[in-house]
């Protein structure tokens, strides 16, 4: 065993985690925002909508992440070919992230229904009887509310998502742990890179999942 | 100001509202009394349309509230409401309770909206606790900024839905002293109560209800001292005397 040649590779493993953070950092934002649309669709009175919401969360929720990941890389430049008539370069990165976010909603949207409906009835009563409107009732009363409460469901859902970002490797994306498997690969050390990338998942994964806990503990009340 | 036009309401089978006939005239205060499951707080409901109606109109300030043309957000602005649970919004401060809706709803700005928060809150005894959160204060304290934020946003009527029945009994005199001062006020009231005391005192009216119908309708002095039906007798003989 030589982790030796461990810190002269350090540049290229740091631009892996930081393209490994990126993608988490902009699926996140995507899929809690997407997920939000979601959840609010599958909780609305009309089933069409409502239908349509079930039946995604149902969807993805069925398939391998690899299998969406593969899908939008491959599939999805052919199908804006044949839509556009011209050739349109998505590139690993963007499929990569409009897989992630459209996969991640899905899981997002069953946090963010549940925590809609822990809200009192009374909280929305209240808006409408105050002259608010569906959409400011959301906004402004219910979802604060909602989001506070299901912060701890979302930041371990992340985390998940932190792990599930190396299935790029798929495509060929430099994340962190395609940059510690090339790198490894190179320098002729393939093992001690893994471990390395193992342990360094390990700690950022754990110690998130930590302080997660501990946030929990301080929100409940 | 109100006006209930043979209005019916079904919960499936149960006929929660079977033909209420009503009026509430401007300046009055009617109080709404009967027992458990009568539908008074459903008929109080009706009127801001947090409860829809199966049959019948019911008009408020001149609009048909059922009617789906009426723009309820709007009708909803003039309509104070006040619950048996507050429901004060946890996540935000006394001041910004009571802010909220005329800014969101009505346009006003900062400065106005908190220059008519905390000259409500001192009507209420509580100008104070402006930066206070609901958790912190008492139940009787939170029912008082309630009734500020519905004030807030200058309803031509206030509605009551058992204000009083979710505090310990001395928080009770605190919220009924600020109904009454509204009251007094001029301000167009219906109370769905228990507090026959408030009624007595402040009621022009008491409308007794029992299974979805007015059964009585009566000056206070004549409901208390002289009921004509028998269920409204056996309803006051058991507030009255509760183990007999």
């Amino acid at each position: 065993m030589d982790f030796s040649q461990i810190i002269p590779s350090m540049p290229g493993l740091v631009d892996g985690m930081l393209m490994t953070l990126k993608l988490l950092a902009l699926s996140v934002v995507g899929g809690v925002a997407l997920g939000t649309v979601l959840a609010l669709l599958r909780l609305s009175s009309n089933p069409l909508l409502s239908g349509f919401a079930k039946a995604y969360v149902n969807y993805f929720r069925s398939i391998p992440l690899l299998l969406v990941i593969t899908w939008f890389y491959l599939a999805v430049p052919m199908l804006l070919n044949w839509i556009t008539g011209t050739f349109v370069s998505v590139g690993a990165f963007t499929s990569c992230l409009v897989a992630f976010m459209m996969f991640e909603a899905a899981y997002y949207c069953e946090i963010v229904r549940a925590g809609i409906q822990s809200i009192s009835k009374g909280q929305e009563n209240a808006a409408y009887a105050l002259g608010m409107n569906y959409g400011q009732a959301m906004r402004l009363i219910i979802l604060p509310q909602a989001f506070r409460k299901m912060m701890p469901l979302l930041l371990q859902q992340s985390i998940i998502l932190f792990q599930d970002t190396s299935l790029v490797y798929a495509v060929g994306l430099m994340d962190f742990l395609n940059a510690a498997r090339s790198k490894g690969d190179i320098v002729g050390l393939p093992h001690e890179f893994l471990i390395f990338a193992g342990a360094v998942y390990f700690v950022i994964s754990f110690g998130a999942s930590l302080s997660v806990k501990r946030l929990q503990k301080r929100f409940a009340v | 100001m109100i006006r209930f036009n043979n209005v019916h309401k079904w919960f499936k089978d149960l006929h929660v509202l079977n033909g209420i006939n009503l009026q509430v005239q401007q300046g009055e205060v009617v109080v709404v009394c009967g027992p458990s499951g009568s539908g008074k707080s459903t008929l109080i409901r009706t009127v801001n349309q947090l409860e829809s109606i199966n049959e019948g109109e019911i008009w408020v300030d001149g609009k048909n509230v059922a009617d789906p043309k009426t723009n309820l957000n709007a009708l909803r602005a003039e309509v104070g409401f006040v619950f048996q649970h507050f429901n004060l919004y946890p996540h935000l401060s006394v001041l910004d309770n009571i802010t909220l809706s005329p800014m969101k709803v009505k346009g006003m700005d900062r400065a106005a909206a908190d220059k008519l928060a905390v000259t409500l809150l001192e009507r209420v005894g509580l100008a104070h606790k402006k930066d206070a959160f609901p958790a912190m204060l008492s139940g009787g304290q939170q029912q008082r900024v309630a009734i500020a934020r519905g004030l807030a946003m200058e309803p031509r009527v206030m509605l009551f839905d058992e204000p009083t029945s979710a505090l310990d009994p001395e928080m009770i005199g605190e919220v009924l002293k600020v109904m009454k001062d509204l009251a007094e006020s001029g301000m167009t009231m219906m109370v769905v109560t228990h507090e026959m005391g408030f009624a007595r005192e402040v009621a022009d009216r008491v409308v007794f209800v029992d299974h979805g119908q007015i059964i009585e309708e009566a000056h206070p002095e004549h409901f208390f001292t002289n009921p004509q039906h028998d269920r409204a007798k056996q309803f006051l003989r058991q507030l009255l005397t509760p183990m007999n």
